[in-house]
C-alpha cells in the first residue's frame, strides 16, 4: 500500500471540498437540520402526550404526504441532474425548446417518478399498521395537489440555481427540503415553535397543509381556508419560480454556463 | 452563392475579459470553413453565440438572414452540432437518444430518418446498445447521428474527429465531405487536425486572442506565408508574438 496514492486520492476530494462553500455547508447542514426538527417533535411529545387519540395514523399520512412532497421535488432536480451528470446539458439546450416546454416537460415527468415511488409505499401502511390516507377523504386530491405545486416550486428554485451557478448548486437540491421540514410543521403544530420561527413558517403554505390534514385525522373536519392559503403561497411562489427559472435562464446565456456545466 | 451564415461585429466580454473582439465572416450555402486556432482563443465562445447559447456583448450572427438572438427557437430546427465534449444520455440506447432528439427537433418521420442515419453511419451492429458502453468511434458515429436528424442546413462540428483512430477519422470525414455537397450544408469546423482542414475546407479563419488574424483558402495561407503545410502557418502565426 502506498502512502502518497491514499493521501492523493484524499487530496482529490479534499480540495474538491476545500474549494466549494456549498459542499461545506452541505456537510454541517444535515445534522443541524436533524437536530432541530426531531427537537422539535420530542417537545410537542413530551407537552402534548395525550394529544392524539391515532398518533400512528397522523405520524404516518403527515409522514406520507411530506414524502409526496420530497419526492415531487427532488424529482423535479434529478431530472435536471441527470443531464449534467450525463454531459447532455449542451445538447438539450441547442435544441429547439422552449423554456416553457422544458419546464412542462419535467413537472409531467416529475409527477410519474414521484408516484411510481409514493405508490407502493401507500399501499403497504394498511396492511402493515392498519392505517389508509384515503381516511382523508375528498380534500386528499387537493392536499396532494398543493403539495405538488409547491414540490415544483421548489424544484424550480433549485433548478434556476442549477442554471446558474452549475452544479456547485447541487447539494442544495437534496437540502431544501429539510430546511423546510422543522418550519413546515408537519408533525406538530406552528404554536410548538418559537415566535421567531413561526413569523416564517406563516409563509410556507405546508404550515396550512399539514394543520388541515392533522385537524381532518383528530377533529374529523375540514376547514377549506386552510387550503385557500396554501394554494394563494402557492400561486404566488409559482410565479416566482418561473420567473426566476427565465432570468437564471438569460443569466446563463450571458455568463456562458450553458456551454461548459461541469465539476 | 447564397450566405447562409453572416458573423457582424461579434463580441463577447466576460467582467474584464474579452474573449472575442469584433469578429466579421460569413459561410456560403455549400462551404465549409474552418476556424483555426490555439485552445482559448475564443472558436467555442464563437460557436456558442452563433447557436444561441451564448450573448453576445455587442454584435449580431444571422442565419439565413435571422439574428439568431431574435428567432433562436426557429432557427434551432435547421441548425445543429457535435463536439466531444458533450454527451448524450449513457444510459439509453442508441436508438433511444436518436428517438428523443427525433421528437426534440420535431422529426414527423422519426423512424425513416433513424433507418437512414443508421444505414449512412453504420450504426446497426449497435442500435440496440447503450451509448455509454460503446467506443469513442461509435459514440462519435452516433452523435453524428443525433447532429443529422434534423437535416440541418447548418452544421457546426467542434473538433469532430478528436481521439478517433486513422480509420474512423477518415471515414467520418469523407461522410462530411459526402453529406454537405449533398444537402448544401454550411459547416463551421473548429479543428486541430490541419490535414483534415486542408481536405474539408475552402475557406479558413486563423484566430488569436479572440480575433481574426488571417484568413484565406488553405493554398493562400500557406504560400502567404511561405511555408509547407498549414500546420507551419499555423505554429507560425502563433509563435509570433508581435503580429498582434
Amino acid at each position: 500500500m502506498s502512502f502518497n496514492r491514499v493521501y492523493g486520492l484524499f487530496l482529490r476530494h479534499f480540495f474538491l471540498i476545500k474549494g466549494s462553500l456549498p459542499r461545506i455547508l452541505d456537510l454541517i447542514y444535515w445534522p443541524t437540520i436533524q437536530i432541530i426538527l426531531w427537537g422539535f417533535i420530542s417537545k410537542f411529545f413530551s407537552a402534548y402526550s395525550d394529544y392524539y387519540n391515532n398518533t400512528i395514523g397522523v405520524i404516518l399520512t403527515c409522514a406520507i404526504l411530506y414524502d409526496f412532497l420530497f419526492r415531487s421535488s427532488i424529482s423535479f432536480n434529478m431530472l435536471f441532474l441527470e443531464e449534467i451528470w450525463s454531459r447532455n446539458f449542451t445538447n438539450l439546450f441547442i435544441a429547439p425548446l422552449r423554456i416553457s416546454e422544458i419546464i412542462i416537460s419535467l413537472v409531467f415527468t416529475a409527477l410519474i417518478r414521484t408516484l411510481i415511488g409514493l405508490v407502493p409505499a401507500i399501499l403497504i401502511t394498511s396492511p402493515l399498521f392498519g392505517i389508509s390516507i384515503l381516511t382523508l377523504g375528498i380534500p386528499l386530491f387537493f392536499l396532494f395537489l398543493s403539495l405538488y405545486i409547491f414540490g415544483i416550486t421548489l424544484g424550480l428554485f433549485v433548478s434556476s440555481g442549477l442554471l446558474r451557478y452549475g452544479p456547485a448548486f447541487e447539494n442544495i437540491a437534496w437540502s431544501s427540503l429539510f430546511l423546510l421540514a422543522p418550519l413546515g410543521c408537519i408533525y406538530y403544530p406552528i404554536e410548538i415553535l418559537p415566535v421567531f420561527f413561526q413569523n416564517f413558517a406563516k409563509i410556507l403554505p405546508l404550515v396550512y397543509i399539514f394543520e388541515e390534514t392533522r385537524s381532518i385525522l383528530v377533529n374529523q373536519s375540514v376547514n377549506y381556508s386552510n387550503l385557500k392559503i396554501a394554494f394563494g403561497l402557492n400561486a404566488f411562489y409559482l410565479t416566482i419560480g418561473i420567473l426566476l427559472f427565465y432570468t437564471s435562464f438569460g443569466q446563463a446565456r450571458k455568463k456562458g454556463s450553458l456551454i461548459n456545466i461541469g465539476e | 452563392m447564397e450566405n447562409l451564415i453572416t458573423v457582424e461585429n461579434l463580441s463577447k466580454k466576460y467582467s474584464s475579459i474579452e474573449a472575442v473582439k469584433n469578429l466579421n465572416f460569413t459561410i456560403n450555402e455549400n462551404e465549409i470553413l474552418a476556424l483555426l486556432g490555439p485552445n482559448g482563443c475564443g472558436k467555442t465562445t464563437t460557436i456558442a453565440m452563433m447557436l444561441g447559447l451564448l450573448k453576445p456583448t455587442s454584435g449580431r450572427v444571422l442565419i439565413h438572414g435571422q439574428d439568431i438572438e431574435k428567432n433562436r427557437i426557429s432557427l434551432l430546427h435547421k441548425m445543429n452540432f457535435i463536439s466531444p465534449y458533450i454527451e448524450l444520455p449513457k444510459k439509453l440506447t442508441v436508438k433511444e437518444n436518436l428517438i428523443v432528439y427525433g421528437n426534440l427537433y420535431g422529426i414527423k418521420k422519426i423512424e425513416t430518418r433513424i433507418e437512414y442515419l443508421v444505414e449512412k453511419l453504420r450504426l446497426s451492429e449497435f442500435i440496440y446498445k447503450k451509448t455509454g458502453e460503446l467506443s469513442s468511434g461509435q459514440k462519435n458515429r452516433v452523435s453524428l447521428a443525433k447532429a443529422l436528424i434534423n437535416e440541418p442546413s447548418v452544421l457546426f462540428l467542434d473538433e469532430p474527429t478528436a481521439s478517433l483512430d486513422p480509420e474512423t477519422g477518415d471515414f467520418v470525414r469523407s461522410f462530411i465531405e459526402k453529406i454537405s455537397s449533398e444537402k448544401k450544408m454550411s459547416i463551421l469546423l473548429a479543428s486541430h487536425n490541419m490535414n483534415e482542414v486542408k481536405r474539408l475546407c475552402k475557406k479558413v479563419l486563423m484566430m488569436k486572442n479572440g480575433l481574426i488574424i488571417d484568413e484565406g483558402t488553405p493554398d493562400n495561407l500557406i504560400n502567404k506565408h511561405g511555408k509547407k503545410n498549414l500546420e507551419e502557418v499555423f505554429l507560425k502565426l502563433n509563435r509570433n508574438k508581435n503580429e498582434l
